[in-house]
């Protein structure tokens, strides 16, 4: 029942023509170059393969290129080589079926909350009745009905991630990136997010890369465990979470959930 | 939460109030007291009464002052804000016309005033340029650095939706900088009326500069203070034009 850890060696990701294949990931590697002038290698070396569908977590210790990664993904940033294709294509700049979850709310103050997640329809130049329409929908599915021509200044914090989230689904993204969306949230509220997130999913059904350091977050939330490694960002394990849907909180406690956490403890090397 | 607000609202209003009867009490009982020359310092009861007495010539006087002002403000803003934004957006018209800018500012519009007057004569455009001249600078250094301080998040926010340099301006850098734009403009407001009393002073045949100098030379310090006080009047309600456009412009902003 409890996947025993695994060596580093067999740890590798199933690499290989899966017919669902959404994004495909080989030996990404990316350097910056440091203040020094000498080279920093942030990710060495990146195989893996994303379904589509799925949601799949980068789980890693801070500081080692979850959010590097994440940025080649989305098209924001470039990788020095290796392949990041997404539907066959490879990444070279943000595609418009791309949603984006900042760590950050990254509100306009100067908008409302429907117009603020109104925002990518805007510039997509799609912000019609049906955009509205959704945005509304939207934004009740995640408990902000009432709150639409509130400013953001006036929600808490755990409402302007959901307005954020909000914005990222309003134009029906195909992939969905999100970056410790939930990292400024306390404890209660992230898990109300969890559950919330697990919910949308059902209804959008897009394919998910989430980056987190919570490893409970992780096993909730992912079909997929990517586990990396210190800077620079290697694949230190790929767990496959096999728990039944729906997920609801009681299995955080449940011995199968326990003990997927312990094998991404043992990845991480916080435990053996 | 209401109550206390209106308490804090009530505060907001007595206390200035309060300030400002003091200071002309304490004015008002020393010039009576000493018996001060009214050449020398009028009494604020003195003051109010040549207000009262010269109202038609300190508001006839007030139109010239007042149009200088605007349309040097006007013109500042018209003109500072988009050199701003070919300052702010391109790093080589930034390192050609910065210094130029840092270094006209250093020159002491006093002392360009009489060759302005030069230029332009004693009517109203050589005003009109001393105003645009002083309030320019505050405008194009503060719309500037808005500019440059679009949070990172929101820039990143509008590449990850593809937004073109366009789009990114006016809905995101734009908007980001108008809380400094605002404050920029209120120096800047200020400022036009010291530079159209300037031009004044230099020299015109009307406003209220004109009108306080004018009657400084003949002595009637009363008439000379009233026109300072419709100067410091009509800077503050120039201001608070400003804080009107703040408030219709960024609604977001005063929480
Ligand atoms: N533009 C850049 N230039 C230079 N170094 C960078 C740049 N971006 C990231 N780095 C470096 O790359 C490494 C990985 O950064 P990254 O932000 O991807 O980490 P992370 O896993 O997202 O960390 P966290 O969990 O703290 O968000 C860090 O050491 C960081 O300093
Ligand atoms: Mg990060």
């Amino acid at each position: 029942m409890v996947a025993a850890p695994t060596s580093s060696q067999s740890a590798g990701p199933p690499v290989g023509g899966s017919s669902r294949s959404f994004g495909r990931f080989r030996n990404v590697h990316q350097e910056f170059l440091q203040e020094s002038g000498k080279p920093l290698v942030a990710i060495e070396d990146i195989s893996f393969d994303l379904a589509e569908g799925t949601l799949v977590s980068l789980l890693g210790p801070s500081g080692c290129g979850k959010t590097s990664f994440l940025k080649i993904v989305a098209g924001l940033a470039e990788a020095t080589y290796g392949i990041v294709e997404i539907r066959g294509q490879q990444v070279t700049r943000p595609q418009p079926d791309f949603g984006f979850v900042f760590q950050q709310a990254n509100l306009m103050p100067w908008r409302n909350v429907l117009d603020n997640v109104l925002f990518p329809m805007e510039i997509l130049r799609r912000k019609d009745a049906a955009a509205k329409r959704r945005a509304l929908e939207l934004l009740a599915l995640v408990g902000l009905s009432g709150f639409e021509n509130a400013r953001p200044s006036q929600l808490s914090g755990g409402m302007q991630q959901r307005a954020a989230l909000c914005r990222a689904l309003v134009h029906e993204p195909k992939l969905l990136l999100m970056d410790e969306p939930f990292g400024a949230l306390d404890e209660l509220t992230r898990m109300e997010m969890h559950d919330l997130l697990l919910q949308i999913r059902k209804v959008t059904n897009a394919t998910t890369l989430f980056v987190t350091h919570s490893i409970s977050e992780a096993v909730y939330l992912s079909d997929v465990i990517v586990a990396f490694s210190k800077r620079p960002a290697r694949i230190a394990d790929y767990i496959e979470v096999d728990l039944p849907y729906p997920r609801t909180p009681a299995l955080r406690y449940d011995a199968a959930f326990t003990g997927l956490e312990h094998r991404a403890g043992i990845a991480l090397g916080i435990t053996r | 939460m209401k109550p206390r607000s209106r308490i804090h609202t009530i505060e907001a209003i007595v206390y200035p109030i309060v300030g400002i009867v003091a200071v002309l009490g304490l004015w008002q009982a020393y010039v009576t007291v000493f018996a001060v020359n009214p050449i020398v310092l009028p009494g604020p009861i003195a003051i109010a009464k040549a207000s009262v007495k010269h109202f038609d010539t300190l508001l006839e006087q007030t139109w010239p002052t007042l149009a200088e002002s605007i349309y040097g403000f006007a013109l500042a803003v018209l003109i500072g804000v988009p050199l701003a934004v070919c300052v702010a957006n391109s790093r080589i018209l930034n390192l050609t016309f910065y210094p130029i800018l840092i270094a006209t500012q250093s020159i002491p519009k006093v002392a360009v005033a009489p060759i302005i007057l030069v230029w332009f004569g004693v009517g109203m455009e050589s005003k009109l340029v001393i105003a645009f001249l002083v309030a320019f600078f505050p405008i194009v250094v503060d719309t500037a650095t808005g500019l440059r301080a679009t949070p990172p998040g929101l820039l990143e926010l509008a590449r990850s939706v593809s937004a073109s340099p366009s789009q990114t301006f006016w809905k995101v850098q734009f908007p980001a900088a108008m809380p400094f734009i605002i404050s920029g403009a209120k120096v800047a407001v200020t400022l036009a009326v010291i530079g159209a009393v300037i031009g004044e002073f230099v020299g015109s045949n009307e406003g209220l500069g004109n009108l306080l100098l004018a009657a400084n030379s003949q002595l009637d310090g009363p008439l000379a203070w009233a026109a300072l006080v419709w100067l410091s009047i009509l800077g503050i309600g120039l201001f608070f034009l400003v804080v009107v456009a703040e408030r219709v412009l960024m609604p977001w902003g005063h929480h």
